[in-house]
């Protein structure tokens, strides 16, 4: 942890330009000033420098990240950023996750996060203007060393080139620092680019594949203490009482402290801490939610579907055009609660001492935690360092607006007087709620005599993420959260429909919910995308046909449709058993659609083989690209055949892999991944994969069997 | 207690009910090998013991006694295995924290078998759960793998 604690690392971001042996970037972020949530506004006059990149006198280029690694490859695509514009030696880049700090707050959400598949559009700008100005410094070093002017002065692959003379950015790294910054620059023309747009192997492959990568999970260091938490059985409940002299007995077990979420059992290492958890007796005032049952909550969403909900879009008439209509569809949609199940279990280390506390974790939402973290310790927000170790895996678990993970770290290390590390087992995790909620829509579909949808009353059912978090007054509009309905109301397919109507119930349940992986278009892409199907076949009309038709006036749209469907062989031969579904979905500001070739076998789907084609702007990193559309799929697919929570008498039914299923190898298709070459505005990756594939699969099933599957995880009626 | 890692002879105070990987990662300091279940469900602990890829966290300290253990860290001092090239070569990785398991369960699927199928591929490596769905690059891999290892 040597390189995580180094002081220079921290002090660097004092200093405005200069660091000994080095050049650090330094620039003022626009809008960083009205930086809102957790962290306290700084001062508007003076906004505090940025630092992207360090030039070392080795030559080295360490770039510093603002956002998260959790696989999504940010990693490697922000550095080619800099590089490009810096003209960097690629061989020389070296990586950091950022400190926790108001300088690398999120360009739009303006607090240091990661999510929404927002990193790299987000970063598009900023991380190449720090590479061009660090490449600016360095010509005016050289100019004036070599006693040429500027304009005489090229870069090239990490050297400084003017004549015959040359310098290494290295040599030149010290007198650049001491320049002052320029005041503007100019960004390389796209045809000019020699790394952005090109398939760009990961920087973080050699620490991934040796065990050298660090995880939350494997920080470590003297003194360093382990505890696992007993936590509340059910939602809510809270601790009567505990008896924890069997716990103390077992050897390892340091200390056994009450904390707000439940008991902790600190020990030498996790497996004492694990042991003296099973011996713990705790008594728990059960609360409101002991009564919480899976098929009761379905019931109660699918009533609340058959009454008028708050509107989040109308025009003209959806009854009166309904009752018109020459055909019409009412369906049922419903989706089940999901937890996110990263690979690696939760988990946060916390030190604390009288000036400071350190907190090592894998995290999307840096600022949250350095605000409770300050708020727990009544320590300052600057007293908090928040290392950011690599995620193993996030999909929006690991960016909770309370920052449970963190918080209730912060807790057992204040109560137990010590460094400690808080470790999840699997079990907490798949019961620790924070889960995608179930959701039910309820959609009747009125079409004309060309088969067209000419009206839509669309109903959906399902909790709120951002009711009673910090973003609810920013975020909810009338009542309208909108990661509950993205997908339906702003549906390319309904803004040619004149009589709409769409409507959302937000009930609570005493279930915490959050964001996972695609938020509301994991949910919404499978009900529309499967409506457009049922009301295409209806018509007798060919699914790819009838889209291209409702999708003429949205060329993303019908630009990825025509990809996927030619690329994928559309209408061609397919071996005997066999069925081609499509769906398309934008989300994240990216468009995307699947082909996906299913047979049934012994009364199981089985997902052959996908073609996905997405238009997602400039694609930095195309490897990257294809490589998030590759796990999109397999994560859409564990929600689409595998994937489900259920309640009985207030508690999780499932606690871990053998039955929460995701998917496994046997189970993956064969991916083929098309980007189509665009220049037009950048939207997301790392989500923007998962939508399509489960109504893609769905409507290949009901091709090939006659069942139109209206729920997830697809269960086959025999 | 002694346990034989990475050729190294380590003498460890541990009780013997305690599963192997918490000897590894929180005695002996060799985090590379990860928690995942608990339970054998999801692969992340694979080590292998006297050559045969096994899930340490459901396997008893005291059961390896007398047996070699090899965890990622030990695979090769400078991630030259072919599994490892061939990862690196295609990409493979995301979050990565499940690789050390899919690396050591290749690792040791190609040492039984060093031409194996689509469908031995996926017998040996579908107790490996992937978040992520790496399963496409990791299929390619092993295959990758096999032709570095029969170059070798």
């Amino acid at each position: 942890m040597n390189e995580l604690t180094d002081p220079s690392r921290r002090d660097f971001l004092k200093t405005t330009a200069i660091v000994s042996g080095g050049l650090v970037i330094a620039f003022i972020v626009p809008g960083a000033g009205r930086f809102a949530l957790a962290q306290p506004a700084p001062p508007p006059k003076l906004p505090p420098p940025n630092a992207f990149l360090r030039i070392g006198s080795d030559d080295t280029v360490t770039v510093l990240l603002s956002h998260s690694e959790m696989g999504q490859g940010i990693w490697t695509a922000l550095p080619m950023l800099i590089a490009e514009e810096l003209d960097a030696d690629w061989s020389r880049i070296k990586v950091e996750h950022a400190p926790a700090a108001p300088v690398y707050a999120h360009t739009v959400f303006q607090m240091q996060m990661t999510g929404g598949s927002s990193s790299t559009w987000s970063e598009f700008d900023r991380y190449r203007q720090a590479g061009a100005m660090a490449r600016a410094l360095l010509v005016q070093a050289a100019a004036k060393r070599f006693r040429v002017k500027p304009a005489a002065v090229r870069t090239k692959n990490g050297e400084v080139i003017a004549g015959g003379k040359r310098a290494r950015y290295g040599e030149l790294a010290e007198a650049a620092g001491k320049l002052p910054p320029p005041k503007s620059v100019k960004l390389k023309d796209p045809k000019d680019w020699k790394i952005i747009g090109k398939a760009t192997k990961r920087l973080d492959t050699p620490e991934k594949i040796s065990g050298r990568a660090q995880f939350g999970m494997d920080v470590h260091f003297p003194g360093l203490l382990t505890a696992v938490v007993e936590r509340a059985p059910v939602f809510g409940a809270t601790v009567k009482s505990f008896d924890a002299a069997a716990a103390k007995a077992v050897p390892g077990v340091r200390a056994v402290v009450q904390v707000p979420s439940g008991v902790a059992v600190v020990a030498d290492h996790f497996w004492a801490a694990k042991l003296g958890r099973d011996a713990l007796k705790v008594d728990w005032d059960l609360g409101p939610n002991a009564g919480l049952d899976s098929t009761a909550l379905h019931e109660r969403f699918r009533q609340l579907a058959g009454t008028p909900g708050m509107v989040a879009d109308q025009a003209g008439d959806a009854a009166g055009a309904l009752a018109k209509a020459a055909k019409t569809i009412e369906a049922e949609y419903a989706v089940p609660y999901l937890a996110h199940a990263p690979m690696e279990p939760l988990n946060c280390t916390v030190r604390i001492t009288p000036e400071r506390c350190e907190i090592w974790t894998g995290t999307q939402f840096q600022t949250m935690d350095q605000g409770v973290a300050a708020a727990i310790t009544g320590l300052k927000p600057e007293q908090i360092t928040v290392h950011t170790t690599f995620l193993g895996g996030g999909f929006g678990r690991r960016a909770t607006p309370t920052s449970d993970a963190v918080s209730e770290a912060l807790h057992v290390a204040k109560a137990a007087n010590a460094p400690v590390k808080t470790v999840w087992t699997r079990e907490d995790d798949v019961r620790g709620g924070y889960y995608r909620s179930a959701f039910v829509h309820r959609v009747r579909a009125g079409a004309g005599a060309d088969g067209l949808p000419l009206a839509w009353h669309h109903t959906v059912v399902g909790q709120s993420i951002l009711v009673g978090t910090p973003f609810e007054a920013m975020l909810v509009k009338n009542g309208i959260d909108d990661t509950s309905v993205e997908g339906v109301h702003d549906s390319p397919y309904l803004k040619g429909v004149p009589d709409r109507r769409i409507e959302l119930h937000s009930p609570k349940t005493g279930i915490p919910v959050l964001w996972w992986r695609s938020v509301g278009h994991s949910h919404t892409a499978f009900v529309m995308e499967s409506m457009i199907d049922e009301l295409a076949l209806a018509a007798g009309k060919d699914p790819v046909n009838y889209r291209r038709v409702l999708l003429k006036d949205h060329p993303r749209s019908l630009g990825v449709l025509n990809l996927a469907a030619q690329k994928a062989g559309w209408g061609g031969a397919l071996p005997a058993g066999r069925a081609r579904g499509v769906a398309v979905h934008e989300s994240f500001g990216s468009f995307v659609a699947q082909v996906a070739e299913v047979s049934v076998e012994n009364g199981r789907i089985r997902v052959h083989r996908v073609v996905c084609a997405i238009d997602c702007g400039v694609a930095v990193n195309p490897e990257a690209v294809a490589a998030q559309m590759e796990s999109g799929i397999a994560f859409g697919l564990s929600a689409a055949l595998r994937s489900a929570l259920h309640f009985k008498d207030g508690r999780v039914q499932e606690s871990n892999f053998h039955d929460y299923e995701v998917l496994r190898m046997d189970e993956m298709p064969r991916v083929e991944t098309h980007i189509v070459p665009s220049t037009a505005k950048m939207g997301g990756v790392g989500e923007v994969g998962v939508p399509p594939i489960a109504p893609a699969v769905a409507n290949a099933v009901a091709v090939l069997t006659g069942q139109r599957l209206r729920e997830l995880p697809l269960t086959l009626r025999t | 207690m002694q346990v034989t890692v990475n050729g190294a002879k380590h003498e460890v105070n541990a009780p013997p009910d305690m599963p192997l990987l918490w000897v590894l990662r929180d005695i002996l300091g060799l985090t590379g090998t990860k928690f995942g279940c608990g339970m054998a469900q999801c692969g992340a602990c694979t080590v292998h013991v006297d050559g045969e890829a096994l899930r340490s966290c459901v396997m008893p300290v005291s059961a390896t006694a007398g047996k070699a253990i090899t965890t990622i860290e030990g695979l090769s001092p400078d991630s030259t295995h072919p599994v490892q090239r061939a990862w690196a070569e295609l990409d493979v990785v995301q979050c990565g924290y499940c690789q050390s398991g899919q690396i050591m369960s290749a690792a040791a699927l190609l040492a039984a078998k060093p031409r194996p199928t689509d469908d031995e591929i996926v017998a040996a490596l579908t107790g490996n759960i992937c978040r992520c769905g790496t399963y496409q690059r990791i299929r390619a891999a092993v295959h990758r793998a096999a032709e570095l290892g029969r170059r070798a």
